[in-house]
């Protein structure tokens, strides 16, 4: 029998805007009103509003992420978001790397605040809407945050200026009615550029540029592509479905794919409900006459002319790297800086401080880019060298070492239900252990390595030259965190997934293994052949045992089950001496 | 009361009478199983699929990976713990660690033709 899962019987019952005022009476009465019989209920819920329950040991308390579309900020808002992170996202413990309050900049160009509690989160949330931002569907089953170039209208690399799509796309599709209940969650990119920063492909609706000849008049505008998206080892770009749209029909386009993705997705077993999992049992063409017999008006056009061949993000060439770091012309004669962050996470006060140096230099927009980096635009020519000196720039550099640039990584069990493995922290030192020991093979400027925890590929592993993802193994008998490792992956003009060729490495042999790996690199490499070229010339088998892993002098200080931990860096750390639910919520 | 049992968050964790009881990442040693050619499967919970009651067991399916032969995919029935009292939804855990033995029948599947 065909039944609809449970998390739908749910949204049936309360769903979309009006999960608010519920959230304010449990705001207004404690954690102890929600009705134990009800909490799983209203914590699937509460993510429409951007609240994700933390992991098991941290009951009570919230991760709230704020959805900025295109990634982009003015300084005021990114001054209220790190005051925000100051006063409500402080724990029980602090971090050891990152202190007792701090911002996470994610890979879709959101924002992520912890151990928020639910009596904060009215105040929390007038703050926020005073400054036009919102935790409308940051998580849940619907529009997630719009991603694409945060330099968009500023950029020298344009196609078309995109940031008018995007804002109304998010006008038109946050906090519709009809929108607002999908089968599953729906994260949309639009690409206006020639770097492809949007990373279209792994989404579930992408706009990719294009250009089309329409009545002999070259137009710009992009091709649509459905159904990418990285999770539990099912990773699918999304398919081309052969339709070119001007910026003026990207809504109603999107909108009809959104509706689509209502009436027809999988809302009987969660696992199968993305779009990624109707394309693969459609196929494209269907889904493109699905989409123009009941869902648009307008006769669709076929696909135009895409633009791949220039595309720089993540894309693993030895001649550009798009990832925004660094300082750059913008078409009005301004600058804007690319800051690199390590692993996405900057301490409240470092937030607080770039706000006021933006603010300082005249900055009008910061972006947030897909690489968990941050960006400050706007600065007069005159000014660049002056604001580069800035001591903060210390800890997030416009040059950093391509060992701090190319490093991504996700949540983890720090806070993450569903990791394996402690994350950030590990690529902190990771990282920061290549640095010091491994010396760069001639080359390479630019060397990604994401870190995710688990099979949900937050940290978009299988889009790495180093793809990390979180494992177990036995060590003398003992179980220690691990990781698989992939090689070869990347987007650009011919995106590639990883293949996976050592599988389940002690987490303090990867290190070592990524040195060994650079030293044949080194050796033999041909000229000006970039890493990833480098390993697309193997094959997998020549792939599986090409370097070894290692032990170091890279010591790891999360070897252990840090799942079973309520938090794997109190002192006092076992489940049991978990302080929650918070006494201050009851 | 009637017991509830669920996955949620993606198959994170087992959750019965809304509080969470079992997690994903841990390691399960399965006996007399046929997930794998291993005799004794050293398997990583990566993700509750199914979940199903045989009063008074809570039993649940697990996608994951021997990581002694690298073998993925998703177990036979494992009992993952039980209610044992009813009438106050007490829930008891199975150890992860302890020796677990997948059934592939289910009681309530139909009966043969």
């Amino acid at each position: 029998m065909d039944m609809p899962s449970k998390v739908e019987g749910w949204k049936d019952e309360v769903y979309g805007t009006e999960i608010r005022e519920h959230l304010y009476r449990f705001a207004e009465e404690g954690w102890s009103a929600i009705p134990e019989e009800e909490r799983d209920a209203w914590f699937e819920r509460f993510k429409w509003w951007g609240l994700y329950h933390q992991r098991k040991g941290q009951e009570s308390y919230f991760m709230m992420r704020i959805g900025t579309p295109n990634g982009r900020l003015t300084p005021e808002q990114l001054r209220v978001v790190g005051e925000i992170a100051d006063e409500y996202a402080r724990g029980p413990v602090d971090n050891p790397e990152f202190g007792g309050a701090y911002c996470d900049w994610t890979t879709r160009q959101s924002i992520q605040l912890h151990w928020i509690q639910l009596q904060d989160v009215p105040d929390i949330f007038d703050k926020l809407e005073a400054h036009d931002l919102s935790t409308m569907q940051a998580c849940g089953d619907s529009w997630r945050n719009i991603v694409g170039s945060p330099v968009a209208g500023r950029d020298a690399k344009e196609h078309v200026n995109a940031w008018p799509v995007i804002q109304e796309l998010n006008e038109t599709f946050k906090g519709n009615d009809d929108h607002a209940n999908l089968p599953r969650k729906w994260k949309v990119a639009v690409t206006g550029d020639t770097r492809g920063s949007g990373q279209a492909e792994i989404n579930d609706l992408g706009f990719e540029p294009a250009t089309k000849e329409i009545d002999g008049e070259s137009i710009k505008g992009f091709n649509v592509t459905v159904g990418g998206g990285l999770s539990r080892k099912e990773p699918r770009f999304a398919r081309d479905i052969d339709v070119f749209v001007t910026e003026d029909e990207v809504p109603e386009v999107a909108g009809g794919l959104s509706a689509l993705f209502r009436d027809h997705g999988d809302r009987e077993d969660r696992f199968n409900a993305r779009i990624k999992f109707l394309v693969d049992e459609w196929g494209p063409e269907k889904l493109r006459r699905v989409l123009q017999e009941d869902y648009v008006d307008s006769e669709l056009r076929s696909a135009g002319e895409d633009l791949r061949d220039q595309y720089t993000y993540n894309a693993g060439r030895s001649d550009e790297i798009g990832d925004y770091v660094g300082v750059h012309e913008q078409t009005d004669g301004n600058y804007f800086v690319g800051l690199s962050v390590l692993v996405g996470r900057m301490g409240a006060e470092d937030v607080i401080e770039l706000a006021d140096i933006a603010e300082k230099y005249g900055s009008e927009m910061i972006g947030l880019t897909q690489r968990q980096n941050i960006i400050v635009a706007d600065i007069a020519e005159d000014d660049v060298d002056e604001f580069l000196s800035e001591d903060l720039f210390e800890y997030y550099p416009p040059d950093p070492h391509p060992f701090l640039r190319g490093s991504i990584a996700c949540t983890g069990t720090e806070f993450c239900s569903l990791s394996i493995v402690e994350t950030k922290n590990r690529m902190v030192r990771y990282a920061r252990w290549l640095k010091d020991n491994v010396e760069l093979p001639n080359g390479i400027e630019d060397f990604h390595v994401h870190l995710s925890g688990c099979t949900a590929s937050c940290a978009q592993p299988q889009i790495a030259d180093i793809s990390l993802r979180g494992m177990k193994t036995r060590k003398d008998g003992d179980p220690v965190e691990a990781f698989d490792i992939g090689l070869g992956g990347g987007l650009g003009e011919n995106p590639q997934f990883a293949d996976w060729v050592e599988m389940r490495v002690a987490a303090d042999e990867v290190p070592g293994y990524i040195r060994n790996l650079l030293r044949i690199y080194d050796a033999e490499s041909k000229d000006g052949e970039s890493f990833r070229e480098f390993i697309a010339r193997h094959d997998e088998d020549d792939l599986n045992g090409l370097a070894e892993p290692e032990e170091t002098t890279y010591e790891d200080p999360y070897m252990g089950n840090t799942k079973m931990t309520w938090y794997p860096y109190a002192e006092e750390s076992e489940m049991d001496a978990s302080p929650t639910p918070s006494p201050a919520d009851d | 009361m009637p017991t509830s049992v669920h996955q949620l968050d993606d198959g994170a964790w087992l959750s019965v009478n809304d509080t969470r009881r079992i997690n994903v990442s841990d390691l399960w040693w399965l006996a007399r199983h046929d997930f794998c050619s291993c005799r004794m499967a050293d398997f990583l919970a990566e993700g509750f699929v199914e979940i199903g009651v045989d009063h008074p067991n809570i039993e649940g399916r697990i996608a994951g990976q021997c990581i002694e032969c690298g073998e993925s995919g998703v177990t036979d029935w494992l009992t993952l713990g039980r209610v044992i009292d009813p009438e106050r939804g007490r829930f008891l855990g199975v150890d992860p660690e302890s020796v677990h033995v997948p059934d592939r029948r289910r009681r309530l599947a139909s009966p043969d033709e």
